[in-house]
């Protein structure tokens, strides 16, 4: 028994030094000189230098609050999110609380509960600008009333940007066909033709949308 | 604005599913790639992995040797393992490789707990964390010393950056090393003819670290920093929001009571939020090795659905495919080492033809969506009738006159990025090998959705299973199965020209019925204690579900969860600790036992006139079974899943299955 104690304190310590401190070292080392902006977040900065986000985060841009749709109308709208205190949480040490799914159960009426209030401010959102469904809520698509797994899912399916476009066009001044080409500009196609989902960042869109809107309208500018 | 439905390619109005519903051409080509890619890797990896395991000391296959070789022959040295003639390295007997493998896993988890308990006295820890509870670091520490990983924490705010680096990120290597070390034993046990040893632990504990675990992961972490995920000691990041935030929050005094309002009301106050904060980390490099070595633990609290540890499709590819990498290619491995590969492919066919299918049931169960999501969706009131709004009694009737729903697929707790079918595939992956790592939450699948990755899990971990522990795992219901066909056929049973005996059969059947009775045990348990009910988060059947979930993932090393269940409180982090433990332990001892008197064996009597290293010759003797025909992995799977079966389907009942009648009744 003791002479195995030697070689599996010995062997631990420096395998520890190994796998613990030479690895991470090596890789980060690399991610420094090769990626070094996607090793630090993927931050985006406005003109001033200020960040104004991460391009794999998403903030809130929505509601499930139908009071307070209308006035989020002119933006287009990310997935649900259950992170706590606020939606899109990444991190909040005061509370001890980050990323975080719903972990509602597909037969627990607080999930339906969730749906319906999120697709009720969907709907007082198009009722703000006056937008008119055809024929109801049934063709809401899924992920624009279900939480995401992380709550900072950056993205909305291109169903569900195509579903907003209307409204976010008709509340800020412009045609649908503009926002949509902003819509395909952010839109990434499943990486080789195949792999995963096509998808549109909601966060990058809406700040490309914000600063369109300035130079096509200045009148619809906050 | 008539036009809407047509332009959103919802061409259900006219009666087809839209694209998003139901299982896809696209989905299946995702899913069928990822297991070509699988099988293509797993004979030049199984290749390398035998060279390595067989190899002596400071000599490794690809000129890996060259590169490590010195640092090696270091360790051992400082080790003071000695050096022999005929193995390169003086070997074990069974008992003291046990021992060995014993002591050094109990100083992971001393050196885990007490880096989380002293984590605010000690550096890298930019963001301030306070040490960790000590139940939950009890739990923390035994989840990753047993390569079980089960997450009773929130990374981003629970670890500090040295906590994850030099505690859990040694852990995950350290654990799969000592699965794979265990693993080899047991193969070289089968392998030798009356041996007295079965390697030396310490040199299969580097060997497997330097050569196996560091190249691969340090490739993968390369390619996951590409891809967006985190690799950073800077402190968390500042962001100005767009659009600011605000919430009411209660109002508390210093003894944190709510204050009241003259009438009784709690007190508020609005809160405006202007700010999001991001955490950082060093988190590829912790995720690389999470992933191959099916440890599973995350860097960040959701896991692999979290878009710092896995940001785009090619990225979930990878580490997806790298769950089942190894486990795969360990049956090559095996093949090679027995020198007979055809009982490799034996094996690696079994364990597919159990984790396809329920991959698949698991996948159009998820895109066939939740029925009542859609049916809610269908009933809320629409702008078209404002004044409906928020009235639920005018709801029923209204919804009466409504179009039915859409097949929409299960995405409550998916990532856009992933869809139905990455997130079914990675939860089947994960849940069949003992890694536990998520990228959707499993307590928000459809009711058979879950079933499918729970099954797995309750199954022994023996579907591919953890790097190592899988394939021993499933050599043990080798040894059940040719018990069981040799009563069947009335011959003595064996397995590659040796005999089985009474005490394999003991040890096997140890193997296989510890997990059973830690899961079953452990729920009822839970269930039976007001600890242990309190924990549920979801009403009716499903809550039950996430008790059964939670054990059958801690009792099989696997460490995925219904992530809504409070597991860490006192009763959860005690009970569920002790059940990783002794599943973990409980089984590497009577796997060494079986090495250890498979390697004394000669070769069986009913071969004796063959040459002692051609196991095949045993084969084509007619007294014996052979092992590698289909015959023999049908009569595998039976035995895997009718044990898996006559276990767990009386609580599966009671879980899952009544929740699916549920929710699919009206």
């Amino acid at each position: 028994m003791f002479r195995l104690v030697r070689p599996a304190i010995v062997l631990f310590l420096a395998l520890t030094l190994v796998t613990g401190v030479l690895y991470p070292a090596i890789v980060t080392g690399f991610a420094r000189a090769a990626f070094p902006e996607q090793a630090q977040g993927s931050l985006m900065r406005d003109a001033q230098g200020r960040i104004v986000g991460s391009s794999l985060i998403g903030q809130e841009f929505g509601t499930s609050d139908a009071s307070a749709a209308p006035a989020l109308a002119r933006w287009f709208w990310g997935r649900p999110s259950a992170t706590a205190p606020l939606p899109y949480t990444a991190l909040n040490l005061g509370k001890g609380t980050g990323s975080s799914g719903s972990n509602l159960a597909p037969s627990n009426p607080g999930l339906l509960d969730n749906i319906r209030a999120r697709a009720a401010a969907l709907s007082a959102a198009d009722a703000a600008v006056g937008l008119v469904r055809a024929p109801d809520n049934a063709t809401i698509p899924i992920d624009l009333v279900t939480s995401s797994a992380s709550g900072l899912d950056p993205h909305i399916s291109p169903q569900a940007a195509e579903y907003q476009a209307p409204r976010v066009a008709k509340s800020r001044g412009l045609s649908t066909e503009q926002v949509m080409a902003l819509v395909r500009k952010h839109t990434t196609q499943r990486t080789l033709g195949v792999l995963g989902e096509p998808v549109v960042n909601v966060l990058e869109l809406n700040l490309d949308l914000q600063s369109a809107t300035t130079s096509l309208d200045p009148r619809g500018s906050r | 604005m008539n036009m809407l439905p047509s332009m959103l390619g919802f061409p259900a109005m006219l009666g087809v599913q839209p694209t998003l519903g139901a299982v896809t051409l696209n989905g299946t080509l995702q899913i069928a790639l990822y297991l070509l890619v699988l099988l293509a890797l797993v004979r030049p990896l199984g290749w390398y992995m035998a060279r390595v395991l067989e190899g002596r000391p400071g000599s490794a296959p690809l000129g890996m040797g060259a590169a490590l070789g010195w640092l090696e022959r270091l360790i051992y040295r400082a080790c003071g393992v000695k050096r022999s003639a005929t193995h390169g390295a003086e070997e074990m007997g069974w008992k003291s490789y046990a021992l060995g493998v014993l002591l050094f896993n109990l100083l992971g988890f001393v050196a885990v707990y007490a880096l989380q308990r002293l984590q605010h006295a000690l550096p890298a820890n930019p963001a301030g964390l306070g040490p960790v509870e000590a139940g939950s670091a009890f739990n923390t520490a035994v989840s990753f010393a047993t390569n079980t990983n089960w997450q009773g924490y929130g990374g981003e705010v629970t670890m500090s950056y040295l906590t994850q680096m030099l505690g859990l990120g040694v852990q995950n290597f350290l654990s799969a090393a000592t699965g794979i070390a265990v693993l080899a034993a047991l193969v070289r046990g089968l392998a030798r003819r009356s041996a007295t040893t079965i390697g030396n632990c310490w040199v299969d504990l580097t060997r497997c670290t330097l050569y196996i675990l560091l190249p691969l992961s340090i490739v993968l972490a390369a390619v996951l920093v590409s891809q967006g995920v985190v690799q950073t000691f800077r402190e968390p990041a500042k962001v100005a929001l767009t659009v600011p935030l605000s919430y009411s929050e209660a109002v508390k005094n210093d003894a944190g009571e709510v204050l009241k309002n003259a009438d009784g009301s709690d007190q508020t106050r609005a809160v405006e939020v202007r700010e999001q904060v991001i955490p950082l980390g060093p988190a590829a490099s912790q995720i690389a090795i999470k992933q191959l070595g099916t440890n599973g633990g995350g860097f960040f609290n959701v896991n692999s659905a979290h878009p710092f540890e896995n940001p785009t499709a090619l990225s979930n590819f990878l580490q997806v495919l790298a769950i089942l990498l190894i486990p795969a290619a360990l049956c090559w491995t095996f093949g090679e080492m027995v020198r007979d590969r055809r009982q490799g492919w034996a094996v690696l066919a079994a364990m597919l033809a159990i984790f396809v299918p329920l991959l698949a049931a698991t996948y159009a169960s998820e895109a066939a969506g939740n029925p009542r999501a859609q049916s809610a969706l269908v009933g809320t009131p629409s702008a078209a009738d404002g004044a409906a709004q928020g009235s639920s009694s005018a709801r029923p009737a209204a919804a009466s006159t409504r179009a039915a729903p859409i097949v929409q697929p299960n995405m409550e707790g998916k990532e856009a990025r992933f869809g139905v079918a990455n997130s079914a595939l990675w939860a089947a992956a994960t849940t069949a090998a003992s890694n536990g790592s998520v990228n959707s939450m499993h307590d928000s699948y459809t009711p058979l959705g879950g079933l499918g990755p729970m099954w797995l899990m309750q199954l022994g971990e023996v579907v591919l299973g953890g790097v190592g522990s899988g394939l021993y795992g499933m050599l043990m219901f080798v040894i059940v199965a040719v018990f069981v066909a040799g009563l069947m056929v009335g011959r003595t049973p064996e397995y590659l020209g040796k005999k089985i005996d009474p005490f394999e059969m003991k040890m096997a059947m140890i193997c296989v019925l510890v997990p059973c009775a830690l899961v079953l045990l452990g729920t009822a348990t839970a269930v039976a204690l007001p600890e242990g009910r309190a924990g549920v988060s979801n009403p009716g059947a499903h809550g039950f579900s996430q008790i059964l979930y939670a054990f059958s993932s801690a009792g099989n090393n696997n460490g995925s969860a219904f992530a809504g269940l409070g597991a860490n409180a006192p009763f959860y982090n005690l009970s569920l600790g002790l059940a990783m433990w002794f599943s973990r332990f409980w089984i590497i001892v009577p796997v060494l036992a079986v090495a250890g008197s498979m390697a004394a064996k000669k070769a069986a009597p009913t071969r004796a006139a063959g040459p002692a290293s051609d196991a095949d010759a045993s084969l084509r003797t007619g007294g014996t079974l052979p092992t590698h025909t289909p015959v023999f992995v049908l009569m595998l799977v039976a035995v895997v899943v009718i044990v898996g079966a006559l276990t767990f389907v009386p609580a599966l009942a009671l879980g899952p299955i009544v929740e699916h009648l549920q929710l699919s009744g009206k």
